[in-house]
């Protein structure tokens, strides 16, 4: 394997030497806990303080409302089992959409189970939710709405404002799990009307391990973590500094970057879906023609299945992911292509690439050049595909 | 995840392809991912002279459907009843454990292919 290319940014993203370059020193020199009183303490505590200015500064909030956490999946939880918690004695009702991140699925479930009702809605063909389903699903139970800004696996970009202005209207707190949106599209907590918040470090380029969680003042949250005073009493244990300050320069350098890096990126996208849409019949672009993430790309190729799929790329150095039932631990197929009306054989094809910023024209026309072939010598092989008939049907 | 075997027959996989006027066709889907395979085989005087397959599946669906053709081409019906599952995958050295479902598929399909044959050609069954 001589050249590879990584097409999976949506999974993570490398770390900017840049954001390394700040996040080092707190390793091995400024060492302090943040919450001590002496010269090592204040030092990091400043950092802390300048991280979570970043953060808010790129979110257009308030610095008081930021959190940092371990992860967007632990931000996902805080805010969800956190509001749910805490506003038990309101209501039990949740409204979410039936695409969102295992991180809030699976929270939700948790939470249906200790007796909240959930409302999963369904979304259109593209993936898009109807803000006036969101409307007819609040009844006085509801509580809280969370609904992601921008889906991981298709890309496709939700109404978040519109949705904003229907949940304030009736006064329900609002989340939206925004770790893949944050620096591929702008993103500002008022103009999208939400109350909280979820950010993933690592989603650009960023360290893993830290995310964050923007709660705006005055919405009621339970603590999840119990423990010391950090984070204003909100979500206890040491801060991960070095990550912390390194999620502080990565989302800076994501806002600034933004309309250049993303001019760029969503002409190599388009330059792939328009090359592969032409070149190979039988294929469907997944998610919505425009209202997508400017890196995600996302593909059915009929009669194949994706591990095999990624298997073969890989062979070819190219690196993808896939929403196949074989890909997945639980053998199910994706539940957002589901959602999106694909059949279980559709979804078993599913080929995901998302673009970052160190991917050129060379490498997306080498894959250009690469993935008819294989999808090609997998179909020859798929009882599904009948050549004799131009693999117009299935046989 | 998977070993140099079942790469090398994912990659170069054996006895790709369909049979025109085959004596035995099986097909089975997989219930647990919801994958496919078709096997032909081609038989004289109860030896398994050819066989083919066509696999919709993942990466070791198709290691084990390739192999297994290998397995039973020449021998008899009867020995070709005795491949499992567990001997494909060891033939493989070895698959991952959510994928030994996939080693299934071949067997089955083995299976249906013979009880095809043999449907067909009841005369000469059970020697
Ligand atoms: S055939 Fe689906 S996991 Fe192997």
């Amino acid at each position: 394997m001589e050249q590879r290319i990584y097409l999976d940014h949506a999974a993570t993203t490398y770390t900017k030497p840049e954001v390394l370059e700040e996040m080092l020193p707190y390793f091995t020199e400024m060492y302090g806990n943040p919450s001590s009183v002496h010269s090592f303490g204040r030092e990091t505590r400043k950092a802390l303080d300048l991280a979570r200015d970043r953060v808010a500064r790129a979110i257009n909030a308030d610095s008081n409302d930021i959190y940092f956490t371990g992860s967007g999946t632990e931000s996902d939880n805080w805010a969800i089992k956190g509001v749910a918690l805490a506003n038990r004695e309101k209501g039990n009702h949740i409204i979410t959409s039936s695409i969102e991140h295992h991180a809030v699925m699976h929270t939700c479930g948790k939470l249906e189970r200790e007796g909240f009702a959930v409302t999963y809605l369904p979304v259109d063909k593209y993936g898009l939710v109807d803000p006036e389903l969101v409307r007819e699903a609040i009844t006085d139970k509801t509580i809280l709405i969370s609904i992601m800004t921008a889906n991981n696996e298709i890309g496709t970009i939700q109404p978040i404002k519109e949705i904003g202005i229907i949940a304030q209207g009736r006064n329900i707190i609002f989340h939206t799990d925004a770790v893949q949106a944050i620096g591929s599209i702008p993103v500002d907590v008022n103009e999208m009307n939400v109350d909280l918040l979820s950010i993933s470090a690592h989603k650009f380029y960023g360290p893993k391990g830290v995310g964050a969680l923007y709660m705006r003042k005055g919405v009621k949250a339970q603590q999840m973590i119990h423990g010391g005073a950090q984070e204003k009493n909100r979500r206890a244990g040491t801060e991960n500094l070095p990550a912390i300050v390194g999620l502080g320069k990565a989302i800076e350098l994501a806002v600034t970057d933004m309309p250049a890096r993303n001019t760029r990126i969503q002409s190599l996208r388009d330059r792939l879906i328009e090359g592969i849409m032409s070149n190979v019949d039988n294929t469907l672009l997944n998610g919505h023609p425009t209202r997508r993430l400017p890196g995600n790309v996302n593909f059915s190729f009929e009669f194949i299945e994706g591990e095999s799929l990624l298997l073969s790329l890989d062979i070819k150095g190219i690196a993808g992911s896939s929403g196949s039932a074989c890909t997945s631990g639980s053998l199910d197929p994706s539940h957002v292509l589901l959602a999106i009306g694909l059949p279980h054989e559709t979804a078993h094809g599913s080929l995901r690439l998302t673009l970052g910023d160190q991917n050129t024209e060379e490498e997306v026309d080498y894959v250009l050049e690469v993935l008819p072939q294989v999808v090609q010598r997998l179909r020859e092989m798929s009882p599904l595909f009948n050549q004799q008939e131009g693999g117009k049907t299935y046989v | 995840m998977y070993s140099d075997k079942v790469m090398d027959h994912f990659t170069n996989p054996r006895n790709v392809g369909e049979i025109e006027n085959p004596d035995g066709v099986g097909e089975v889907g997989n219930p647990r991912c919801g994958d496919i395979m078709k096997v032909y085989i081609k038989v004289e005087d109860e030896i398994i002279v050819d066989v083919k397959f066509k696999t919709f599946g993942c990466g070791a669906a198709i290691a084990t459907s390739s192999i297994s053709t290998e397995l039973i081409k020449g021998k008899t019906v009867d020995e070709a009843l005795e491949v499992t599952n567990k001997s494909v995958a060891e033939a493989l050295g070895g698959l991952p454990p959510v994928k030994m479902h996939c080693s299934v598929l071949a067997e089955d399909a083995i299976k249906n292919a013979i009880k095809d044959y043999r449907a067909k050609n009841p005369a000469k069954s059970s020697i």
